[in-house]
């Protein structure tokens, strides 16, 4: 039988292999989808809590506000990358360092 | 049945989250991103999630995907720009050790979580119950939602726009 600790486990190990990605790659496409991944694993064990321990619905409108903020951050994320390659022709974190050096 | 279904779902998650990280090119790493995030949908199904699995195909597997696929193709990025700056062994050790103490701290964690058994109601998880929810007791963050995504399209236009 299915329970609660099955999603709690596969969304544990999917939002560190998103926080994996975050940290480990420079491509910031990679970077961007790797943080889309982590919220998907926090919306599976929203919606997990939502059948298996309150019973409620609750869970399904947190997970409905995450998805329009992901929408949000999708949306805004693309457009910093596009105006960033237009104007220094990369999109490698390592090799934006001006707020850095 | 179930318990297969589960177990094939969560492996093509997560598989296509690895292949998503360990992958060169962004274009193979949105495609197995897709595969993932449709498995999900999967999963959310099996949760009685009805209304969540329509806009988690809808919006997170079509609409973000379409915009983020849509990007990479639009920079069309050659074989040197997507060169990485070679890494250390070190980092990479470091990375994951720290990742899998994380995902291994997180597991022990939820192994002590015990809730028992729910009822659940009729309609559970439908579009008529998560509206009534969300139009009622989440009124407020609901507005504020609304607002976001309206700064967010207007944020987006002027950004992207060559000049203002």
């Amino acid at each position: 039988m299915i329970g609660l600790h099955h999603y709690l486990y596969l969304s544990a190990i999917l939002f560190f292999i998103g926080a994996f990605g975050v940290l480990f790659r420079r491509n910031l496409l990679v970077i961007l989808m790797s943080i889309e991944l982590m919220l998907n694993a926090v919306n599976l064990s929203f919606i997990a809590f939502s059948r298996h321990a309150t019973g409620d619905v609750d869970g399904h409108v947190a997970a409905f506000f995450v998805m329009a903020l992901a929408a949000a951050e999708a949306g805004i994320g693309l457009a910093i990358l596009v105006m960033l390659f237009r104007n220094r022709t990369t999109v490698q974190a390592d090799d934006l360092t001006l707020m850095r050096d | 049945m179930q318990v297969a279904l589960f177990y094939i779902l969560a492996t093509l998650s997560v598989a296509g989250g690895l292949l998503m990280v360990g992958q060169k090119n962004p274009l193979a790493g949105a495609f197995s991103l897709i595969l993932s995030l449709c498995s999900l949908a999967g999963l959310v199904a099996m949760l009685h999630a009805e209304f969540v699995f329509i806009l988690q195909v809808l919006v997170y597997a079509g609409a973000i995907m379409v915009l983020i696929i849509f990007t990479i193709m639009l920079l069309n990025l050659k074989k040197e720009e997507l060169q990485e700056a070679p890494v250390g062994w070190m980092r990479l050790l470091l990375t994951a050790t720290l990742c899998a103490l994380g995902a291994f701290g997180a597991i022990q964690v939820f192994g002590e979580v015990d809730p028992g058994q729910v009822e659940l109601a009729t309609g559970f998880g439908n579009i008529e119950s998560v509206g009534r929810s969300m139009l009622s007791d989440f009124v407020y963050p609901f507005e504020v939602i609304s607002l976001i995504l309206l700064v967010a399209v207007v944020g987006v236009v002027l950004l992207a726009k060559k000049v203002i």
